[in-house]
């Protein structure tokens, strides 16, 4: 490095780096979840295949050779904990966006238009009084199994929230006196939602989007353990824990390993949600 | 009876040490009704919760100086000999009557919880009590008024209720922060009013905060005069009036509009006085008088030294270089 | 305030329409055929027409949701299709187990997390502060049967102090039930801890930073004395909402805790309902819960009043 770089970074340097001390929040998140990207990712470079049974190496101990022990097929729990990470972050990701997607258009409606808000509010409202769990359920056992089905049966019961708190920015928004200038100089009603009201609207969305991530992925662990949620074949965190059932009392590990993962991610992403939280310091969205 | 030495109040920011309070020294004698004027900000709130020992901890605390209350030092008292004089032998009312009350709680619970923590009272002689104080307070069909809460009464009725606590304990001090300044003009006659009524009732002696000089003229005997944490100037009211001697003071009396009076100037036709200038931050150290950037009489000496405190009339303080040449110039 | 509770009681009507609705219309609007899909992979035709009249779909759309509505409105909630049982028997069944785990987790719950909030918010950005708050951050990202899996290690097979699985109904004596549910009971308020200490620590800060709180202090009232006297009722109507809020946690999370732990309650049921797909049974289910959601915002809503004076209906 030469005098006049070293010279230039440290002249940006205490900015940079201040940021990241007031937020450690936000930075320690998002490396526990690049870290769990990336294992996705490689995942079979890294494991091997998830679901190859070896009745010889039934239920053995976590060792050098399988790291996380095996379970009783004799599948390696290390390469099935792996392998779930890509479902889990495929249905946190998935359900996030689609909930947001959703909810955004539905609560800027509502926020907008009146007769709108009183009978979706109501709708959403009953929704909420409905446990999520139990609504996912309900919507799989009416229809065949598959991954597609879970993220769709997640989905739904994180739309209200974010409705809720779309429609109360909105709200808010719609009081302040420029939009009232705007509609006074004839500005169309879509416009005004798309150019002025919109905006507003992103950053306490994407700190939602976060918390609805780290939910649909306890969720559908939770469904998979209950045996509701992704099909048994594929290796998610919650199947894996709810194979695992029968033989905890000898054979802990093929539970706690996928339960840390777990909870490791949902951490990291919670982590993350607060800290964009208090970066954006969303001043007019109340959160839900 | 209450003497404050050099009291200094400071409070730690994240920008750095604002010296709220910087040396600042007062006696409170028996019965009498002292008044602390001063613009918002020059830290005479401050010196009153010092008094107190009000501060919290995490935000600032006392630096210095020492405050003397019927012989015992109030800065070295533990907290709970401290619980034991608040609200019992010194009682402080604030300036907000709608926010200074709990709304949870009812008038008559908030002051009978007085009684029975100083005067260790049962609880049914406390309420009788509270009750007696709401009359004492002009507060009419005090018996029913006692079972209600405070956002059921107005604003003035709040304030009475505030003083009825304060002063139900018959402390030796009534603190009193802008009293009336949240209040109506005629709600605040009447406050100050019952204020005077009670202190010859009870012998209080009144420590009346404010920053408004026709409150000070009406009801207080001495006056002390505070800029930026310091005491500029002390006489008795009508020493003050007739004779303001600290440019600061002078700066006051004549930002006060008047109208036309044979042999004075008349400033209703032309501009309102007004001290030029801002109040300093009180994050930097102050080097001479706080007041020189703004005073029109300042020379070198001011800026460089602190004046003391000097006599210079019966029973009058000031804290200038050039009293004598402040007190020549034409009003 | 009877007015209020009247009307409070009316709007909670169409809710319970919205739900009712909305279950019905999943079973219609959902694409494929239900009646084929609960039978199974091997079911003959002939078991898939008898799934279909179980589930009342042979019959015109109208006709059945007015048979629906009328049997609620009776306390019908719907009849097995496995069991032939209606399924208000069977929640009556495996009723007790799951009424013992909820209320014994709300009591848990808040009996901990309130006091850990007022203290987060009395001795604030101290270490007591960070510690609480760290735990709460915990509690919302472990979930439920990890801490139940965890706490059986430790307290069941390690230290043999608690049960492993099991229910022992009150009949048995309320000390064998205490013994039963106390690790169940622990595991599930871990996320509730964290919600309720969470909207305690920040009620409490922004009461403490009231006018009201400093005139207690010059008055002479002792710290302990404020926060509890003074500042907690105020608090109070953040912290209670939130109890009410997060019931729905409360009930997903019985689910899977009583999975966890082998206690044959509601959640047992829902558990075997889904194996068999048995979707009556997970229909009632969902309109019981959420009338039980419903009424406990309600009561919630009622109890305001107790805590803010100004609250008049």
């Amino acid at each position: 490095m030469t005098a006049a770089t070293l010279d230039a970074v440290v002249a940006a340097g205490p900015r940079k780096f201040d940021w990241v001390r007031r937020n450690p929040t936000i930075v320690i998140g998002s490396a526990i979840l690049a870290l769990f990207v990336v294992l996705a990712l490689v995942a079979p470079w890294i494991a091997n295949d998830p679901l190859s049974f070896d009745p010889l190496n039934r239920l053995k101990r976590p060792s050098s050779e399988f790291w996380f022990g095996t379970d009783q097929f004799g599948r390696d729990v290390y390469s099935r904990v792996v392998y779930g990470t890509r479902i889990s972050l495929i249905v946190g990701a998935s359900v996030a966006v689609i909930a947001t997607a959703i909810g955004l258009v539905v609560g800027v409606l509502c926020g907008y238009y009146r007769r709108v808000d009183d009978i979706v509010m109501r709708v959403m409202d009953g929704l909420m009084a409905i446990p999520a769990i139990l609504l996912a359920i309900a919507l799989i056992t009416l229809m065949k199994a598959s991954l597609l089905i879970v993220i769709i049966a997640i989905s739904i019961p994180e739309i209200p929230r974010v409705v809720r708190l779309v429609r109360s920015v909105v709200l808010t928004v719609r009081g302040l006196p420029y939009i009232e200038a705007a509609v006074a100089s004839g500005t169309r009603g879509r416009i005004i939602m798309t150019r002025h009201i919109l905006p507003t609207t992103v950053a306490p969305l994407i700190v939602q989007a976060t918390y609805v991530c780290a939910s649909a992925i306890l969720i559908e662990a939770g469904l998979s353990f209950l045996g509701a949620g992704t099909p048994p074949e594929i290796p998610s965190w919650g199947n894996v824990i709810s194979l695992g059932r029968a033989y905890f009392q000898i054979s802990p590990w093929i539970i706690f390993f996928p339960g840390l993962m777990l909870a490791i991610a949902v951490l990291a992403i919670n982590l993350v949600g607060d800290g964009l939280r208090d970066t954006l310091d969303p001043r007019i969205a109340r959160r839900m | 009876m209450l003497s404050v030495r050099d009291l200094r109040t400071q409070f730690f920011t994240r920008d750095g040490v604002v010296r709220a309070v910087d040396g600042l020294s007062f006696d409170v004698n028996k019965g009498e009704t002292l008044g602390i004027v001063g613009e918002s900000g020059c830290g005479k709130s401050v010196s009153a919760l010092s008094v107190m020992r009000l501060i919290p901890e995490d935000a600032g605390r006392i630096v210095d100086g020492s405050v003397k209350f019927e012989g015992t030092e109030l800065t070295a008292l533990s907290e709970r000999g401290m619980r034991a004089i608040r609200g019992n032998r010194i009682s402080m009312i604030f300036q907000e009557p709608m926010t200074s009350l709990n709304p949870v709680l009812t008038v008559g619970e908030q002051i009978a919880e007085s009684l029975r923590i100083h005067q260790k009272l049962p609880r049914r002689a406390a309420w009788d009590r509270a009750v007696e104080m709401l009359s004492v307070v002009h507060i009419a069909d005090p018996g029913r008024r006692a079972g209600e809460y405070p956002h059921q009464l107005s604003g003035g009725m709040r304030q009475r209720v505030m003083i009825a606590i304060a002063l139900a304990c018959k402390p030796q001090v009534l603190i009193a922060d802008e009293p009336t300044t949240a209040l109506d003009v005629t709600i605040q006659a009447q406050i100050l009013q019952l204020m005077l009524e009670l202190k010859e009732r009870l012998g209080t002696a009144i420590v009346l905060i404010t920053h408004d000089l026709g409150v000070i003229a009406e009801t207080a005997q001495r006056a002390i005069v505070m800029y930026a944490g310091r005491k500029v100037e002390e006489a008795s009211v009508a020493e003050l009036f007739r004779n303001p001697l600290h440019p600061y003071t002078r700066g006051l009396m004549n930002s006060i509009p008047r109208r036309t009076a044979a042999g004075r100037r008349s400033n209703i036709r032309g501009r309102l006085q007004e001290i030029s200038g801002i109040v300093p931050s009180l994050r930097e150290e102050i080097t001479g008088c706080a007041f020189a950037p703004r005073c029109g009489f300042a020379l070198e000496r001011c800026r460089l030294e602190r004046p003391a405190l000097e006599p210079h009339g019966p029973q009058h303080l000031a804290a200038c270089w050039e009293v004598a040449r402040v007190a020549a110039a034409p009003r | 305030m009877t007015a209020y509770i009247l009307r409070r009681l009316l709007a909670t009507i169409p809710v319970m329409v919205v739900v009712a609705l909305f279950v019905f219309l999943l079973l219609h609007l959902t694409p494929g055929d239900p009646a084929a899909v609960i039978a199974g992979d091997d079911a003959s035709p002939l078991d898939i027409e008898g799934v279909r009249r179980k589930l009342g779909l042979d019959r015109p759309l109208w006709e059945q949701f007015g048979i629906y509505v009328s049997n609620l409105l009776r306390g019908d909630l719907g009849t097995s299709i496995f069991s032939n049982l209606p399924v208000l028997t069977l929640v009556k069944q495996r009723l007790e187990p799951s009424l013992v785990l909820a209320l014994s987790t709300l009591v848990l719950a808040t009996a901990f997390a309130v006091p850990m909030g007022v203290l987060a918010a009395w001795k604030a950005r101290t270490l007591i502060d960070r510690v609480v708050m760290g735990f709460s951050v915990l509690g919302f990202a472990v979930p439920v049967f990890l801490i139940g899996y965890l706490l059986i290690y430790i307290f069941a097979i390690e230290l043999r102090w608690l049960p492993v699985q099991g229910y022992k109904p009150l009949a048995l004596g309320i000390g064998e039930t205490a013994r039963s549910i106390a690790l169940p009971a622990f595991a599930l308020s871990m996320v509730y801890m964290a919600l309720i200490a969470r909207i305690t620590r920040a009620s409490m800060l922004e009461v403490l930073s009231q006018d009201y709180i400093r005139t207690a202090h010059a008055k002479g009232v002792a710290a302990v004395a404020v926060l509890l006297h003074h500042a907690l009722k105020n608090a109070a109507v953040p912290i209670v909402t939130v109890i009410g809020i997060g019931l729905t946690l409360l009930i997903s999370g019985v689910v899977i805790t009583e999975t966890v732990f082998n206690i044959p309650g509601l959640g047992r049921l829902t558990v075997d309902a889904i194996l068999k797909r048995d979707y009556p049974i997970i229909q009632g289910l969902i309109i019981l819960f959420a009338g039980v959601k419903v009424l406990a915002n309600l009561l919630i809503d009622i109890s305001y009043v107790f805590f803010d004076p100004r609250i008049r209906y």
